[in-house]
């Protein structure tokens, strides 16, 4: 109908468009005079929302808008009044021996909010003004916000980056203005004397950690082993499985039966469990699940009980993270091992920027932080209490 | 004084206030360094928000910009790094691409009679969607061209940086506001978001002017995705999710009107520029949770929207006047 009526007033109008138009002198008195009719518009859904926000925040504000000049005045002077206030309000934080920015990928999982709750709890116990920047996933907000701490003058810069690529034109700024930068949890691809060190978990010594405990539990006895994958290609399948595989080379007695990913969550972790025990005579041929993660382990578990047997007992657990949930199940009895990833990586890196900026000392370039393994025998109650504290 | 240049000053105003406020609390926030990191990190919405400001102005919407970005990022770095072409030629293909793609989302707004809100929505899947099936992986761009490009600055006094993708934001920002303000491309623009109808009744090539206007769009949303593209030296096809909002604050918090007719582009870049001050000022904080910025933003919005009903309905009301005197 539209396209019509336009070539009909082509056809009826072929004079070109005169003189040029400018802001504000629009064809047409704008926007409120067609509140009511059906609009030409093409954006048609914004608009009803905005015209719903429009009429509600004039009811509020009152009908007579005649005033305009004064309305934004007034505007004016809150906002400059809220300002003030703010001001007044956080000057109050000060005085620090080092200032420290941490540029946090977000907080997608339960462990990467403790991550941040214990680096702001490290920082407070070493009197380190903490800078936080969550950077909700995004590349382009690290930077930002590595560009924030570098104007700001910084003593150092810790960051989880969030891919690997693409830090070298930052990094080198920090370096140009002799700030360190530690990396948590993730490295990145680039030169390396572009940062101070980087702090992270050895992955393939947190399987083999778990594949240990399992041969130390076993002993002797024949033990087949299912295990649950992470992520089929991602860094920490490949590493977790590896590390297990080393520990129990050499133990004829203990065997991988079946392998199947679960994709690192609890609802998968189940099913895939679900078949295991099929498969497996009901799962009275399974000594032991050696899942990648915890959540894999904790769906695991509820597969095991479903099937009438007794996780903990009749199957063994051993899995990786420490998450809360993993404790309680193991407070209960039912699970029987799990090695923790600390979220603890600003511990180390304020330990080794401290003796940097005391004397010099450079810091080895990987610090590999500890994978301490769990069992029942270590309050896992209390364990997953704390945890819970954490923010996981 | 022009009445309707009123959101414009209010926009230029509450920058000025806020980054004066802002510099009484934390005084390192008045350096070169901090003004560079101003016009370098927000280079990539700057530049899409210049094309969605003529969107907005005609009174249309384009959600497809930041997967064109994404998808952008993808391409140049899978021809760099996969194909082995130079740089240049990546991005004339991709300008290519991006140009196409507009023009199609511009022919089926026009001819299908279809909302703009509706034909970039299902631009936004196909693009995010198509740099996906691409690759699902970061693509480092390890290119000595590139490199060269990515780390080109002026050094300005106090140690800031004045980087060359700051430098062609504003150069874009000079483009957008001559074609605006000054060329016959810019008033059909205004005159198609005035009113349509009236628009075509003065002979306005309303067809041709709409896919301009997306094909405008799209090409600055490409040329966003090639500088967010050396920002980080990689293509990644989850990258600028949600840019095409950013963007689209920017352009309402400069002044624009959300139904058409009404705008500055020079206003959009203080509405960039604003935004940038909140980010900075939270990473400056360093205590207050990111998602700040998207309050603020949100309650800048909302002042935005009533302040141009308040000016518009009081011009409104002086025309009836004049009328009936």
């Amino acid at each position: 109908m539209r396209v019509s009526r336009y070539r009909q007033s082509l056809a009826d109008n072929p004079r070109p468009f005169g003189s040029p138009l400018y802001a504000g002198q629009s064809v047409e008195m704008p926007i409120l005079s067609r509140n009511g009719e059906p609009a030409q518009r093409r954006s048609r859904p914004y608009l009803h929302i905005i015209v719903l926000m429009l009429s509600t925040l004039h009811a509020v504000l009152g009908r007579n808008a005649a005033r305009p000049r004064e309305k934004i005045l007034s505007i004016l002077k809150k906002l400059a009044l809220a300002a003030g206030i703010a001001t007044a309000l956080s000057s109050a934080a000060m005085a620090a021996d080092m200032t420290v920015g941490f540029s946090q990928i977000g907080s997608e999982s339960g462990w990467r909010a403790a991550e941040t709750s214990v680096t702001k709890q490290q920082a407070e116990s070493r009197g380190i003004n903490l800078k936080f920047a969550d950077a909700q996933q995004k590349q382009e907000n690290q930077i930002k916000a590595i560009r924030g701490f570098i104007a700001q003058g910084v003593d150092a810069i810790l960051v989880a980056p969030v891919v690997a690529t693409g830090w070298e034109d930052v990094l080198s700024e920090a370096k140009e203005a002799k700030i360190p930068v530690i990396l948590l949890d993730r490295g990145i691809d680039g030169p390396e004397d572009l940062y101070l060190t980087s702090v992270a978990s050895d992955q393939v010594k947190e399987g083999k950690v778990a594949g240990d405990w399992l041969v130390g539990t076993v002993k002797d006895k024949d033990c087949r082993v299912v295990e649950l994958q992470g992520t089929v290609g991602s860094t920490p399948a490949i590493n977790r499985k590896k590390g297990f595989e080393e520990a129990i080379a050499g133990h004829s007695n203990i065997s991988i039966v079946r392998s199947q990913t679960g994709d690192f969550t609890r609802s998968k972790g189940k099913e895939v469990m679900e078949g295991f025990l099929k498969a497996e005579n009901g799962g009275k041929n399974i000594c032991a699940v050696y899942a990648h993660n915890d959540d894999m382990a904790v769906g695991a578990i509820q597969a095991i009980k479903d099937a009438g047997l007794k996780p903990g007992t009749d199957i063994l657990v051993v899995s990786i993270d420490g998450v809360p949930d993993l404790f309680s199940a193991m407070a209960a009895g039912e699970a029987n091992a799990t090695v923790e990833l600390t979220p603890n990586m600003a511990g180390p890196a304020f330990d080794a920027l401290a003796a940097y900026k005391k004397d010099g000392t450079m810091p080895p370039k990987f610090i590999i932080t500890e994978s301490k393994l769990y069992t029942p025998a270590d309050d896992p109650k209390g364990e997953a209490e704390r945890r819970k504290s954490l923010g996981y | 004084m022009n009445r309707s240049m009123r959101p414009l000053l209010a926009t230029v105003a509450i920058f000025l206030v806020a980054y004066a406020a802002a510099v009484f609390q934390f005084p390192g926030l008045l350096s070169t360094r901090v003004l560079g990191n101003f016009l370098t990190d927000n280079a990539f919405l700057g530049i899409t928000a210049v094309g969605m400001t003529f969107v907005i102005i005609s009174g249309g919407i384009d959600l497809s910009v930041g997967a064109v970005i994404g998808f952008t990022g993808v391409l140049v770095a899978v021809l760099i790094s996969s194909f082995g072409l130079h740089p240049l030629v990546a991005f004339a293909i991709a300008f290519v691409v991006a140009a196409l793609f507009g023009a199609a989302m511009g022919l089926a707004i026009h001819y299908l009679e279809v909302p703009a809100f509706i034909v970039t929505l299902a631009g936004m899947f196909l693009a995010r969607g198509g740099a996906s099936v691409i690759t699902q992986d970061s693509v480092p761009i390890n290119n000595e061209f590139y490199t060269m490009i990515s780390s080109l600055y002026f050094r300005l006094p106090g140690g800031g940086r004045l980087s060359f993708v700051g430098l062609l934001m504003i150069a874009v920002f000079v483009f957008g506001a001559i074609l605006a303000h000054r060329t016959r491309f810019g008033s059909y623009v205004y005159a198609l978001g005035g009113n349509a109808t009236s628009a075509s009744l003065m002979g306005v090539p309303v067809a041709r002017t709409t896919v301009q206007i997306y094909m405008l769009s799209s090409v600055l949303a490409c040329l966003a995705g090639i500088v967010f593209s050396l920002y980080t030296s990689a293509g990644y096809p989850l990258a600028a999710v949600g840019v095409e909002l950013d963007a689209i604050g920017a352009v309402v918090i400069g002044g624009t009107l959300l139904t058409g007719g009404y705008g500055f582009v020079f206003g959009t870049f203080v509405g960039v520029m604003l935004l940038g001050l909140v980010q900075t000022y939270i990473i400056f904080d360093g205590t207050l949770s990111s998602w700040w910025t998207k309050i603020v933003i949100g309650i800048l919005l909302f002042l935005f929207i009533v302040l141009q009903r308040l000016v518009f309905a009081a011009s409104a009301r002086g025309d009836r006047s004049s009328e009936t005197a």
